[in-house]
């Protein structure tokens, strides 16, 4: 069997949803949180390769080097906020977070 | 292999101007003692007034575009860049003393909000998706890190956390759609994609509506419309209030640009199609928005309410897809970031060390302690409900116009009947500020520094002064749609 296309945004579509699902259904760990968002980005990542190869078309793979970049960035803000975010409430519980709410 | 062509640099030159003078204040800033900090907000404010100098400088009379089309400069990018120049500089000068008493006056504020407006400048001038995209995230990493700025505070911190899992996970809905529309057109140049959209449109409707259902919640997420409004309640409470006051600004006008490149330049031939998305997201918007903000008791989170159900209203315009519709809801959203801009900075004065000013009953008796400031934060409120002679009631007037002139009567009257809710929980500020007796125990100080009072009194009167006068500022914003 080869693999098509659409197995590639097969997988990407249920990696993505997967990740969502962690977003919102998870009630732990917000580390788990920064990780579903980077699994959300690898999905949109493998969408652009497989379409990259498909067109021939190399602006898609710019495109996922540029992602890559500020997933990066990204992930080293939200772990700095994660570590503000314990030092003052000396949890990383998604429960814990309720300061705010109305 | 194709030949290198020199890009042409100069529709970029207001850019590089603001990226050299961001990277010398942050190295300037590195040798000066706390005490001469003020040079530092010097520095930053010149920058953004350099900056929107070299704007009207290069303004060119036709559209530009340069970097292979992913980069142009016309009209709507000329007037908005300096409209958000000009509101950052003010909302900076508004800051200092509020930073100062909370221990967060440092440099490091400053090069974060500068690289932000960069980032708006990008997105009102990206004319690719991949550009687009990079310059919203410069926009959002560094609001981010400065919504967590004041480190000591749980609020600003959980804050800064929400807005950063629920900003993320909007990035990667609108880049999921934007992949899908890479797939299907084989281009990122907005341009492409609007011609090759158009010779797809009978051949792969669900494909282009699926694609287009991923950016719309992108962008509504961005911009704050219900369903997609959770975060902004919570950043607007949480955020220490000079941030609070730079978010409901001036990156309301870049998320409104990032609609009209995004849903006008490049997939106007699925108007149908997106039209009925923000119509739902409009209705629902100015509902939730006006009915919620009525139960709120803090001020702060009553004005994040409010702010949704001004998108709901920005959307209005949007929705017509018609010319006059969008130059409406960019006469809106001008003229909103304004208002907010008075709303927030008379806010931000009352606070002082120890103390957050951010509840409705910390309002009362303002008009005793500072008549002035009473009637400022009086006008800013009555141009959000929409009241004339304000700025607010002419911008409620044109979207609505907008949406008439489209044959959807029932929709004004909807919209007529939701801000006229709207009026009651703007109108119980000003009872409270006016007409309710203020605690004894409770001194309500003002800090003022003169400059400030300055410019918060001219922003303040400028709100009456556009809500008479209209037209010079109407004439823009119908320039940049003609």
């Amino acid at each position: 069997m080869t693999v098509s296309l659409s197995h590639y945004l097969i997988l990407a579509a249920v990696l993505f949803s997967i990740s969502i699902a962690g977003i919102v259904i998870n009630r732990k760990n917000i580390i788990i949180l920064l990780m579903s968002i980077e699994i959300m980005l690898l999905a949109v990542n493998l969408n652009f390769i497989a379409f990259s190869h498909y067109l021939n078309d190399l602006a898609g793979q710019v495109f996922v080097f540029f992602i890559l970049t500020v997933a990066a960035a990204e992930a080293a803000i939200g772990l700095a906020i994660l570590v503000v975010l314990f030092r003052n409430k000396q949890s990383i519980n998604v429960a814990d977070i309720n300061e705010l709410k109305g | 292999m194709s030949e290198f062509i020199q890009p042409n640099l100069i529709p970029v030159i207001p850019e590089m101007v603001m990226l050299a003078m961001t990277c010398l204040v942050l190295v300037v800033d590195l040798f000066l003692p706390q005490a001469k900090r003020g040079f530092t907000l010097f520095l930053t404010v010149l920058t953004l007034l350099l900056t929107a100098a070299a704007v009207i400088a290069i303004a060119p009379a036709d559209t530009v575009s340069t970097f292979g089309g992913s980069f142009i400069l016309d009209q709507l990018a000329v007037t908005l860049k300096v409209a958000i120049l000009l509101i950052s500089a003010l909302v900076f000068i508004y800051s200092r003393d509020y930073l100062k008493d909370h221990d967060i006056y440092k440099g490091e504020y400053y090069v974060l909000g500068l690289f932000a407006v960069l980032g708006m400048m990008i997105m009102t001038s990206a004319h690719s998706f991949l550009l687009v995209y990079l310059g919203l995230e410069l926009l959002s990493l560094s609001l981010y890190a400065m919504i967590a700025f004041n480190r000591k505070s749980i609020q600003a911190s959980e804050s800064a956390m929400k807005y950063f899992v629920l900003g993320a996970m909007a990035s990667g809905l609108l880049l999921y759609g934007i992949s899908i529309f890479y797939g299907i057109t084989g281009t990122l140049d907005l341009n492409q994609v609007s011609d090759v959209v158009r010779m797809q449109l009978t051949e792969n409707p669900i494909a282009l509506s699926f694609a287009l259902t991923f950016i719309v919640v992108g962008l509504s997420f961005k911009l704050g419309a219900v369903p997609f409004h959770m975060w902004l309640p919570d950043i607007y409470q949480g955020a220490p209030t000079s941030v609070t006051l730079f978010i409901g600004t001036a990156p309301k006008i870049a998320g409104f640009a990032m609609a009209i490149r995004l849903l006008v330049d490049g997939l106007s031939d699925l108007q149908a199609e997106w039209s009925q998305m923000l119509l739902v997201l409009a209705v629902v918007s100015m509902a939730l928005g006006n009915i919620v903000a009525i139960v709120q008791t803090n001020f702060k989170r009553m004005l994040a309410y409010s702010t949704v159900s001004h998108v709901g209203f920005i959307m209005l315009g949007l929705l017509s897809g018609t010319e006059v519709g969008y130059s409406a809801a960019m006469f809106y959203t001008l003229t909103y970031a304004i208002t907010a801009s008075v709303a927030f900075g008379v806010l931000m004065l009352l606070n002082r060390e120890g103390f957050e000013a951010e509840n409705i009953d910390d309002l009362t008796g303002l008009n005793n302690k500072n008549p002035w400031y009473a009637a400022l934060l009086a006008i800013a409120l009555f141009s959000m409900a929409g009241l004339p002679p304000t700025v607010g009631f002419y911008a409620k007037l044109s979207v609505i116009q907008a949406v008439v002139s489209i044959d959807m009567v029932w929709l004004a009257v909807v919209a007529v009947l939701l801000s006229v809710i709207g009026l009651f929980y703007y109108l119980r500020v000003v009872k409270a500020m006016y007409f309710d007796p203020s605690d004894e125990g409770r001194e309500l100080t003002i800090k003022e520094s003169l400059d400030v009072k300055i410019l918060l009194s001219l922003n303040g009167l400028s709100l009456l002064g556009l809500g008479i006068f209209p037209s010079g500022l109407m004439a823009y914003c119908i320039l940049a749609f003609s």
